[in-house]
């Protein structure tokens, strides 16, 4: 298992466009991948239960990767967060 | 060929196909289903159908409007193609045996209430983004069911069970040939708005209602009440003759935009127009009135659930008076009770509503209502033309008493440094046989008399106007009722003071030439009569 934090740098928030973005990056991994905030996990691969975290600008989210592609998955979906979340 | 009756609401007549605009929560039955897995399989056809159409819509719009406004069809297709989404729809059918369509829509309304319940404005919207892509799939489980009134892409008849004024404003106006409505009278929201929008309507149609099939031909004559559907070929002829005929006159109608209501033998009228909201002096202005002869002050108290503040009172009235300039604003006061209730006022219950605590009555009961008026009225002086009347006039001492409150309301205006306007005409409506029989000593503490038709008829012939078994004893002609106005017009004649009308039968153009033989100088009718009426003054000859 794999974990790290990442804060939201996107204005709106992880609102439809950057969530839908990062869902279907996260269907294209092998891992299985978990957002951790505000007390609730769901999965990252569905775009309703990412959205309805309400997560906001500034918010602190954690994903937590499984599998046996976690290491690079972890490093590609760092990679994508920096850039489009 | 079949023809239905219903509440001519709007004048004209159009001709045209049929799209109904219902909504989605009213089409969609529940049904109890046998075969689930039949069911589920239609449900996935349909999600793969609706991925396919959202594909081409993005496709389509990214080559339009570009990645960025594209990206919600890419979000439509990945909500639809959600887990949690699709495994809800699946569980509802499995486990209610109910069909797909109804599976669908409870599904989508329990996640766009998610959604709505959000602390979050942006995801609050996304709300109707869910509603959107149920109601796609829905569509493509039955394509039989009507889409809402924001899909109409080409001009049409539209039939709607009653109209909303938030769905007419998201409507292209052009796209409306005509109205039908199942519910509504001749004075609810739907009649009115199709009236100032100068489209033909019918409404309340009811039961008959259901005869309305979607695409169907019909024909709408808002004049008669009447729709036809699928006419055949002579009465096709028929209408679209009538249609010419209408367009036509109507067309002579506006060329008199801009003359004045002259009769032949030289005499000027005021032809103003009757309002109930700020928004319709657009069509006040449109049709070219004079002025605002009946500006009904209740919207401002039938619309909330309290008494309306002193500053929400200020701001309609102001921008009323702005928007007309230097034209004539008549404003009437406060006119509740009888056939207009407001469950915040407690009215109590009353065994004769009409003869009892209303208009002016309450006013003069309760002065703080009256007072907090007046000072807005006052204030909004300025800002144009204001005439101030009061309903339900029975007696000289009521006006006085008004007069001593505006003393009162001015003062303290000054007071407090509160600029008003000193030439704010004051009027009576002349609607009670009291007042006409009074006429003598009134006139002499007033500014003008108008006189209300509606009611003077009720209470001269003691016809209620709401009983609709002695409707046809309702006559604004019966000579007792002009006879009440010729008495009224020869003292306000007497007392050099001007007398108008304001009620339904100031735009009766048979009566015309009647009022101005007994020296009525203004007439006020909605704004959609203004120019027929000046047109029947410019008619009028006497020697």
């Amino acid at each position: 298992m794999k974990t790290f934090q990442y804060v939201v740098k996107d204005e709106v928030g992880l609102h439809a466009r950057p969530a839908g973005l990062l869902v279907k990056f996260v269907n294209s991994l092998n891992s299985d991948v978990k957002i951790e905030f505000n007390s609730k996990s769901v999965s990252a691969k569905k775009l309703f239960a990412v959205m309805s975290l309400g997560v906001k600008h500034n918010d602190k989210m954690t994903f937590v990767l499984d599998g046996a592609n976690e290491e690079d998955d972890c490093v590609k979906l760092k990679e994508f967060c920096e850039k489009n979340v | 060929m079949e023809k239905i009756n219903g509440v001519a609401a709007s004048k004209g007549i159009a001709i045209g196909k049929l799209k109904l605009c219902l909504n989605i929560e009213d089409q969609i039955a529940k049904r109890q289903i046998d075969d689930v897995s039949a069911e589920l399989s239609r449900l996935d056809k349909a999600k793969d159908e609706a991925v396919y159409e959202l594909n081409k819509v993005y496709l389509n719009a990214l080559k339009r409007v570009g990645e960025a406004k594209s990206m919600i069809f890419q979000i439509h297709i990945m909500m639809l193609q959600d887990d949690d989404y699709f495994s809800t729809i699946q569980h509802i059918i499995k486990e209610q045996k109910v069909n797909a369509e109804y599976a669908v829509w409870q599904t989508g309304k329990q996640f766009s209430n998610m959604f709505a319940n959000m602390d979050d404005e942006y995801m609050q919207g996304r709300a109707s983004d869910v509603l959107d892509i149920s109601k796609r799939l829905i569509h493509r489980l039955d394509s039989s069911l009507a889409n809402g009134l924001d899909s109409i892409d080409t001009p049409s008849i539209i039939g709607v069970t009653d109209l909303m004024p938030s769905e007419t404003v998201q409507m292209d106006k052009e796209m409306a040939l005509a109205f039908v409505t199942k519910e509504g009278s001749k004075s609810s929201h739907s009649a009115i708005l199709a009236r100032t929008m100068d489209i033909p309507a019918v409404v309340g149609l009811s039961d008959k209602f259901s005869k309305l099939t979607n695409n169907a031909n019909i024909i709408v004559d808002g004049t008669l009440g009447e729709i036809i559907i699928e006419p055949d070929e002579k009465i096709l002829a028929e209408y679209q003759q009538k249609k010419k005929d209408y367009e036509k006159y109507q067309a002579e109608l506006r060329l008199l935009k801009g003359t004045e209501a002259i009769t032949k033998n030289g005499v000027k009228l005021e032809i103003n127009a009757n309002i109930g909201n700020p928004e319709d002096v657009e069509m006040v202005l449109e049709n070219d009135a004079d002025g605002i002869g009946l500006f009904r002050s209740e919207f401002l108290y039938m619309n909330g659930n309290s008494l309306p503040s002193e500053e929400e009172q200020f701001v309609a009235y102001k921008s009323v008076l702005e928007k007309m300039g230097s034209k004539r604003v008549i404003i009437r006061t406060l006119d509740l009770g009888a056939d207009k209730q407001v469950p915040y006022l407690n009215l109590p219950h009353e065994e004769n509503p009409a003869l009892g605590y209303r208009a002016i009555r309450i006013c003069l009961d309760r002065k703080e209502l009256f007072v907090t008026q007046l000072r807005a009225l006052y204030r909004a002086s300025t800002f144009g033309k204001l005439a101030i009347m009061f309903p339900m006039i029975i007696s000289v001492d009521e006006v006085k008493q008004i007069k001593s409150i505006i003393e009162q309301v001015k003062s303290d205006l000054s007071k407090e440094g509160i600029a008003f306007s000193s030439d704010v005409e004051i009027g009576i409506m002349i609607e009670t046989p009291a007042s006409v029989m009074m006429s003598a000593e009134l006139a002499k503490e007033v500014d003008f008399f108008s006189v209300g038709t509606n009611d003077l008829t009720q209470y001269t012939l003691a016809v209620d106007r709401m009983n609709h078994s002695i409707s046809n004893m309702f006559d604004s002609r019966n000579p007792a009722v002009l006879r009440m106005l010729e008495i009224a017009a020869k003292n306000a004649k007497n007392a050099g003071i001007w007398i108008g009308i304001c009620g339904e039968s100031a735009a009766d153009t048979s009566l015309t030439d009647f009022y101005v033989k007994i020296g009525v100088s203004e007439l006020s009718v909605t704004p959609a009569s203004v120019l027929e009426l000046k047109k029947a003054v410019q008619q009028v000859d006497i020697k």
